[in-house]
């Protein structure tokens, strides 16, 4: 902790700066025009990545706006959290974006749906709301009633810059698109097949998410978060309960931690081996995704009957689990997973026996480590391109031990990086699952929630979570009363920011694959 | 390449039995709810733990399944043990109002299983195209469409399959609550199909918006821009009961009130 401090200080001298030991975090309150210099001092001085920003409506409280830039004391376990308030009848601050880059998505967020405006924003365009909702409504205002409907009200600005010269294509593509995907639009402007520039408008599956947790009662909430996203649900589900119990300085037990553990570790399975199957149907290697497929569907059985849901809904509770790994479900787990095993190591080595499936994987859609680190890639996405980050080992969580998770780092930042940090992974998580089992075979049955008591009015939180994309960063403000007051989620799908870097340079016909070797949830992010 | 083809070669059919064996759940999942009228002694806890309002107690209990995820925790606090988790999958329904069940009905075991089986296996042949449209979901039931398209489930040996535009589609399979920003492309989606045109609401979002609340981003279901013939529960519904709502939509099906 004094450490911790000790960091900030020397590159914040002149900011006075506080510990919150419930949230490990450094607090230091700036004035709104000097958050990009505290900012930029963070980032680069003490080389701590940008975890998420929060923006929330204060004014209820008497605060006015607040901003929080929330940075990670990686070698610490640490977070710092830049802070500042905004005066209501004027809240506009300098933007950070041009000091660190990464806050670009979230800036643009705050301004929509809070209305506080980054000035020098370098791409102040609509991102969470399209360009029909009406000018100066801000959903998460605490005035704005989310019940209403506002007219739709087209504007004369489009969402979409484009790209314009001599023999230049400009190819629309979604929101709806050919396959069985989620929704987004896709503008390419392309010369022949080759892509000079990509641009996504997301968003289409904004359910308002954050707003319904406002107010709500803990379990309402939960089952929000559980919801956010169909395959990073338990990922999900686990950081809002750990933020939850931080807030409540509660633990759960031991053998409810071992139970989370490996059921996120089963998630992360199903996930890196479907993607790796539907990664096969970008390259239209159709033995793949079936092969592929069918891994993914035994594994989704498993998870139905050792944790009563294909997706590991209903499994995190705060405080703990609902249900128990037995005996039984712990020999299914071993069972299964030790022919899944040994399916997938035969599957990959037969891709890559493969020439032309390795031919198109290789070169193509190079998301480089610059870029990478610059904007502030996570996950898979980012292992792939050289950033070594997870936060199982970073800011160990549940039962994991941060010495048994091996970096799994590649730099070439390509298709095939990308599948192979999956196909590593999934070997590493097979070995972890055997551990969190043996340690459950020795643990004795328990109490399996934790009891939480109030939570703490007018405090907050971080919960993080390895999900298979990367962290998913959840941060719970209570208010009054200790009741919800603002759930902010920055899931690992915020990737989506550097995919358009990842295109241009390919061809067309590439797209679908790189979008795969990606494979972000748009549900995880649109909330 | 050849190794590849080498693995497929030795290894089994993955295609699993339905339809002339029908799927129960596993011991302990979280499927949707089963009610024994008999136990109910109308205390309301259920009611009162529910989510999204799926349940009301009054005179009588009311489960509307459109409504229900399936969290279970209705379940877990039924003292007299009236609800418990269904062994089997929901059944999909042609109308709303269908799935919102009295005691009666729930109580009744379901004899469509001969029934399914044998149309099932009459009707093979005839084919559905099918163009999928998430208006806003989770993509849990994205994914289980998904899954129907796999070695396992294997939706084609139907004559159904998913086509790449509504030109070429007989039914939009829809999941999600039918957001702000979405609803318009769902709508010139549904404008660009020919008739005939069928529309399938898959999990519990798409049949009523639960457990998102209806507001500013998110509808109450593909109901609130579309018209939708079959309703699938479930959030989300199994890959067998999706393909159910399927039949059911062609008329390979009959629902419990049709039979």
């Amino acid at each position: 902790m004094s450490g911790a401090l000790g960091h900030v200080a020397t590159v914040l001298p002149e900011h006075r700066a506080s510990w919150d030991a419930a949230a490990r975090t450094v607090r230091v309150e700036v004035p709104g025009p000097a958050l990009p210099d505290a900012c930029g001092a963070v980032r680069a001085g003490l080389d701590a990545p940008l975890t998420v920003m929060t923006a929330t409506d204060d004014r209820g409280l008497g605060r006015g706006y607040g901003l929080a830039y929330v940075f990670s004391l990686d070698a610490a376990d640490a977070f710092v959290s830049i802070e500042a308030r905004l005066d209501p009848e004027h809240p506009s601050f300098p933007s950070v974006t041009p000091r660190v880059p990464a806050a670009h998505w979230y800036e643009r967020e705050a301004k929509d749906l809070l209305g506080l405006d980054p000035q020098g924003h370098p791409d102040p365009r609509r991102l969470v709301l399209h360009e029909d909702w009406p000018r100066g409504l801000h959903p998460l205002r605490k005035d704005f009633d989310p019940r209403q409907r506002p007219p739709r009200a087209p504007h004369a600005e489009g969402p979409i810059t484009g790209v314009r010269g001599e023999g230049v294509m400009e190819i629309p593509v979604g929101p709806i698109h050919a396959g069985i995907i989620e929704p987004g639009h896709f503008r390419f402007g392309a010369v022949g097949e080759l892509v000079l520039q990509l641009e996504a408008r997301l968003f289409y599956t904004h359910r308002g998410i954050e707003k319904a947790a406002e107010g709500a009662s803990l379990e309402r909430a939960l089952f929000l978060a559980e919801r956010i996203c169909g395959v990073c649900s338990l990922s999900n589900a686990v950081a809002f309960c750990q933020a939850v119990e931080a807030l409540a300085g509660a633990m759960p037990s031991r053998r409810a931690l071992l139970v989370r553990s490996t059921l996120l570790e089963l998630e992360r399975l199903y996930n890196h081996v479907g993607d790796i199957a539907n990664l096969c149907a970008g390259a239209s290697l159709q033995l793949g995704v079936y092969q592929g497929g069918v891994l993914r569907e035994r594994l989704q059985e498993l998870c139905e009957r050792v944790a009563g849901h294909r997706y590991l809904f209903g499994v995190a509770w705060p405080g703990g689990v609902r249900r128990d790994l037995d005996a039984a479900g712990r020999a299914d787990l071993r069972a299964t997973l030790a022919g899944v095993e040994g399916d997938l190591r035969g599957l990959v080595a037969a891709l890559f026996d493969t020439e032309s499936f390795v031919e198109r994987i290789t070169g193509t859609g190079v998301l480089t480590p610059e870029v990478a680190r610059t904007l502030g890639a996570v996950g898979v996405t980012a292992r792939a391109s050289g950033v070594s980050r997870d936060t199982r080992r970073i800011h160990p969580y549940a039962a994991y031990d941060p010495a048994r998770i091996a970096p799994v780092v590649r730099t070439e930042g390509d298709v095939r990086a990308r599948l192979l940090v999956r196909a590593d992974e999934a070997t590493a998580s097979f070995a972890l699952v055997r551990d969190f089992l043996g340690e459950l075979d020795a643990t004795p049955p328990g109490a399996l929630v934790t009891a939480l008591g109030p939570l703490p009015a007018e405090r907050s939180a971080l919960g993080i979570v390895e999900s298979p994309r990367g962290e998913d960063v959840h941060h719970v403000v209570t208010g009054r009363d200790g009741a919800l007051h603002r759930y902010r989620v920055r899931s690992a799908s915020y990737n989506w920011a550097v995919v358009p870097f990842a295109v241009p340079g390919s061809m067309v016909p590439d797209f679908p694959l790189i979008n795969k070797s990606f494979e972000l949830c748009y549900a995880c992010l649109d909330r | 390449m050849f190794a590849l083809l080498r693995r497929r070669l030795r290894q089994r059919l993955a295609t699993s039995g339905y339809p002339a064996v029908r799927e129960s759940l596993p011991e302990g999942a979280r499927g949707l709810p089963a009610f024994e009228a008999t136990r109910c002694d109308l205390n309301g806890a259920c009611a009162a733990v529910c989510p999204t309002g799926a349940i009301t107690v009054s005179t009588r209990m009311a489960l509307d399944l459109g409504a229900c995820v399936a969290c279970g925790r209705c379940a877990e606090v039924c003292v007299p043990g009236a609800l418990t988790i269904a062994r089997e999958p929901a059944a999909p329904e042609r109308s709303r109002a269908a799935l919102v069940i009295p005691l009666t009905v729930l109580a009744a075991p379901d004899p469509r299983a001969a029934a399914l089986a044998a149309r099932a296996r009459a009707v093979l042949g005839r084919s559905l195209h099918v163009r999928h449209l998430d208006a806003g979901s989770c993509n849990g039931c994205d994914w289980e469409i998904n899954a129907t398209t796999n070695a396992v489930h294997d939706l084609q040996r139907f004559g159904i399959d998913f086509v790449a535009s509504p030109r070429h589609a007989d039914v939009l399979l829809v999941t999600g609550t039918m957001t702000r920003n979405l609803e318009l492309a769902a709508r010139r989606t549904y404008d660009a199909m020919g008739d005939p045109r069928l529309v399938v609401a898959v999990g519990a979002c798409a049949v009523s918006g639960a457990p998102y609340p209806a507001g500013y981003a998110s509808g109450e279901g593909a109901a609130s821009a579309l018209p939708v013939d079959v309703f699938v529960p479930g959030c989300p519904p199994r890959p067998q009961a999706i393909i159910d709502g399927l039949l059911l939509a062609m008329g390979r099906l009959e629902t419990r009130a049709e039979r």
